[in-house]
């Protein structure tokens, strides 16, 4: 996958958590990952069309993402409740939002559907296009999370 | 100018922990006087119900868009004057571009600040 597609959602996503949530995530080292398996408890998951074709997904470790909702409602939340799941539902929207507004400054419309969240220990994510994906694992101070991206150019599909 | 804080203002979101996000920013503008509605269907009922001064309007919403409740307000005699904030996600040019031709009175992309929030407010105020 190209790099070009991958920064604007690393971006997106810091960009994002400082803003609302006032956490400053640390990227580290990106990653293929070739199975389904979800590196969180909680995921949102967004697919997109257009010149650019495939999906995104979030997973947050439960810490983290109580530490991101508390600071974003301003009151403190200790499980993982449909609070936490509109506000991943949310998060995503709005990281899908700011990365496909970077994507078309490089000449590429990609148009978003509506995000669906997943809870729960050891859940899996499906891809709409399937195979391998690119993970970009975060660290919070309460915790990790990771940006799990498949995409691909719609004329390099349709060759 | 001195912007009256004690405005009325109608915040409409389907994503009730949205709302209480936004409205946690109004009040950190200084302000409190906020009705809320899930869609555009429930704005309308509201607005019809009690007079509103400014409306706070998320675009992708079901049963009634931001968009749809934009149009229906500004087709309204009695409501077409009322300042209206479009609150979004959806930053691409081509969306910009049709809520300016529904007659928004400002746009604001996610995520945001307060500061940001209230300084758009003020900009609209100012020019009533």
């Amino acid at each position: 996958m190209d790099v070009r597609f991958i920064n604007p959602f690393l971006e997106g996503t810091i960009s994002v958590l400082k803003t609302m949530a006032f956490v400053e995530p640390k990227p580290g080292k990106p990653y293929l990952k070739n199975d389904g398996l979800a590196r969180g408890d909680v995921s949102g998951i967004i697919g997109f069309t257009g010149t650019l074709s495939g999906s995104m997904a979030l997973s947050f470790s439960e810490n983290a993402i109580l530490k991101i909702v508390s600071n974003m409602l301003g009151e403190e939340i200790r499980e993982i409740n449909g609070d936490i799941e509109d506000a991943v539902g949310e998060i995503t929207n709005i990281i899908s939002g700011v990365a496909r507004k970077k994507l078309e400054s490089l000449g590429l419309t990609v148009l978003a559907a509506i995000p669906t969240v997943v809870s729960g220990k050891g859940h899996s994510i499906k891809h709409v296009l399937g195979g391998t994906s690119v993970v970009i694992p975060f660290e919070t101070k309460d915790g990790p999370f990771v940006v799990d991206v498949c995409m691909s150019e719609m004329k390099q599909k349709t060759k | 100018m001195n912007i009256d804080k004690n405005i009325k203002i109608l915040l409409v979101d389907d994503f009730a922990t949205m709302r209480k996000v936004i409205k946690n920013l109004l009040k950190q503008s200084g302000y409190n006087n906020i009705v809320e509605a899930e869609d555009g269907v429930e704005a309308l009922k509201v607005l019809k119900s009690e007079k509103v001064d400014f409306i706070v309007s998320d675009w992708n919403m079901p049963n009634m868009t931001g968009i749809e409740l934009l149009k229906a307000v500004r087709a309204d005699s009695d409501l077409s004057g009322l300042p209206f904030l479009m609150v979004t996600a959806e930053g691409l040019k081509e969306n910009v571009v049709v809520a300016v031709k529904a007659g928004v009175s400002n746009y604001i992309v996610k995520p945001f600040t307060a500061e940001v929030l209230n300084e758009k407010i003020k900009k609209i105020i100012e020019k009533l």
